[in-house]
């Protein structure tokens, strides 16, 4: 068990450089911050020293190998736009950012979940169908396009809730609705799918032939032993809800993590792209391996 | 292949393929030449409203260019750009499926490595790079959507050799001495087309969603170009006075994405009855 950690860890580590080194190689090979950054009458002398001061005419591997040495101590370099530290410059976005994805899953929780119990204890019939359909027609939705059509209703439309920004818990219902619905068809169908199978056992039978209240039934006996494939493959969303995040942060200008993203990597604010880049692959890569272990400890087979 | 008995799978295959004929057909159908500008027609509301006119049936945006004509264009750019995005994808993920998990050891090794990271890159934060790196155009943001989709097929065709490669009718043709390269593409690729073909209409809706979406940030196809994602993205800046103008794009996003979801799910059932539930 140890030694599969351990070489899973390694695995993660290799991971985590290789999406350093290209996001570091795709950034450096095709921008020029320098240029950017000075002003548009700015001559070749002028660029040059600028370039000089932020460390760009160095060669690429000391530039990586001087920004990989930062990380390890925790310094993730300055912002070449707002010149803050990046280290100061990501915790507020995060939080933020925190509070969104935090809010979405537990719209999906508390709304996926007994949906997917439901069509699955009521299979065939029309709730079974309702619930497939509302998943299948969530796979198929951009998700920004869903955040609009909600701005439309819910803030010009009926006046109910803020358009954009951050600051009270109404900046947060349609964001994390907009997140929530990107992640939704998935819970949903897992947990059907799951419950199904459950609901095949033979202590179910058992458990209903003793005569239990079919509540009773369904929330101890097959709900529990279905929580574990769902709680797992859930794990494995974070990637999609970093990348629904990336959307729906943009969509309502949310100050999140997201949001920076898109401004830094259109303004090739190489730093600020790189922490970002990390922390979510380093997000992604801990709720894989976390998944991972779980999965072999529940199953010994996985580890073959 | 057997019969395509899913009606779910049947109502995926007539969107489709209607909406492919929208597609190849665009310049007999749009009434309007989709680039043309009127401003004295600028912003007309469809015909359905007050103030609509049979003219522009969907109306007019804010260059006075007719919408109808538009999303009948738009749908070009966005089977293009996801079916470029799907067959690159689709060639580069199973060639190295099919090496990675044919050979094992340390190719399986090398390979796998670079699926989990392709994996644990959010693809929307990898397609903004590149595209922001290389610029938009067509050719850059199919690159950027292969570079987003190839690990899925990588991933599920590696699994698939795997369970095949130790088959007897595999040792068997290798003890015959056939070549490596006959023996996967004769023996073991016929195996996994099935989940290929189904990967592939996963990945063709994803594909079409993701391209929107940066067309959206203005990081996809240039602004002349017609395309959904542009359209909303243009469509935004009138959303408190023209709702018509992001909401109808949205829905051709949302038609395509959805037929081609139904129509992978119909295939899936085809070819795997197991799979239904």
């Amino acid at each position: 068990m140890t030694s599969y950690i351990s070489g899973r860890l390694g695995q993660a580590l290799l991971i985590a450089l290789i999406i350093s080194l290209v996001t570091f190689l795709l950034l450096f090979v095709a921008k020029d911050p320098a240029r950017a950054l000075a002003s548009p009458e700015a001559t070749a002398e002028e660029i040059a020293a600028l370039r000089r001061g932020l460390g760009l005419d160095q060669p690429l591997y000391v530039q990586y190998g001087r920004w990989l040495a930062g990380v390890v101590r925790g310094d993730f370099g300055v912002s070449l736009y707002s010149r803050q530290p990046v280290t100061a410059l990501l915790p507020a976005r995060i939080r933020a950012s925190a509070q969104l994805a935090g809010s979405a899953i537990f719209l999906v929780t508390i709304i996926g979940i007994p949906l997917g119990i439901l069509a699955a204890v009521y299979r065939g019939t029309i709730i079974d169908t309702v619930v497939t359909a509302l998943a299948v027609a969530g796979q198929a939705m951009p998700i920004f396009w869903l955040g609009l059509m909600l701005v439309i209703v819910f803030s010009v439309q009926l006046g109910w809730l803020p358009v954009s920004g951050r600051g009270t818990w109404q900046h947060v219902v349609l964001p994390a609705v907009t997140l929530g619905y990107s992640v939704l068809p998935l819970t949903m169908r897992l947990t059907r799918s799951s419950m199904l199978e459950v609901l095949a056992q033979d202590y179910i039978r058992t458990a209903h032939a003793k005569g239990l209240q079919r509540r009773r039934v369904y929330l101890k006996h097959a709900l529990r032993n279905s929580a574990t494939p769902i709680i797992l493959a859930l794990g494995l969303q974070f990637g999609a809800l970093l990348g629904g995040a990336v959307v729906t942060e943009t969509v309502f200008a949310y100050p999140g993590i997201g949001e920076l993203a898109v401004i830094a990597v259109t303004t090739a604010d190489l730093p600020v792209v790189q922490a970002i880049v990390l922390f979510a692959a380093s997000v992604v890569i801990v709720a894989n391996l976390l998944a991972d272990v779980l999965a072999a400890v529940v199953d010994p087979r996985v580890r073959y | 292949m057997r019969r395509f008995r899913s009606r779910s799978g049947r109502v995926g295959l007539v969107g489709f393929v209607f909406i492919l004929l929208v597609a190849v057909t665009a310049p007999l159908l749009a009434p309007h030449d989709p680039q043309e500008q009127a401003i004295v027609y600028r912003l007309r509301p469809p015909a359905w409203m007050t103030q609509g006119s049979s003219e522009f049936v969907l109306g007019t945006d804010q260059l006075g260019r007719d919408t109808l004509s538009r999303l009948i264009y738009g749908a070009r750019i966005s089977l293009l750009v996801g079916g470029a995005a799907v067959l690159g994808a689709g060639v580069v993920g199973v060639l190295l499926g099919l090496i990675a998990g044919y050979f094992g050891g340390r190719i399986d090794y090398a390979i796998s490595t670079l699926i989990n990271a392709a994996w644990s890159f959010p693809f929307i934060l990898l397609a903004l790079i590149i595209v922001a790196v290389l610029g938009s155009s067509v050719t850059n943001l199919i690159i950027a959507l292969i570079a987003t989709s190839w690990a899925s097929f990588a991933r599920i065709v590696r699994g698939e050799v795997i369970s095949l490669r130790d088959r007897e009718y595999i040792d068997a043709a290798r003890a015959l001495g056939a070549p490596v390269v006959l023996i996967i593409a004769k023996h073991i690729l016929p195996n996994v087309l099935s989940s290929i073909l189904v990967m592939a209409s996963i990945e063709f809706a994803r594909a079409i969603l993701r391209e929107s979406f940066l067309s959206f940030l203005g990081l996809g196809v240039p602004p002349s170009v017609p395309s959904w994602g542009g359209m909303l993205s243009e469509g935004r800046s009138y959303i408190f006075s023209h709702w018509w103008l992001v909401t109808l794009p949205g829905i051709a996003i949302f038609v395509t994405s959805l037929s081609i979801n139904l129509l992978g799910d119909g295939l899936r059932d085809a070819f795997d009855p197991r799979l239904r539930r």
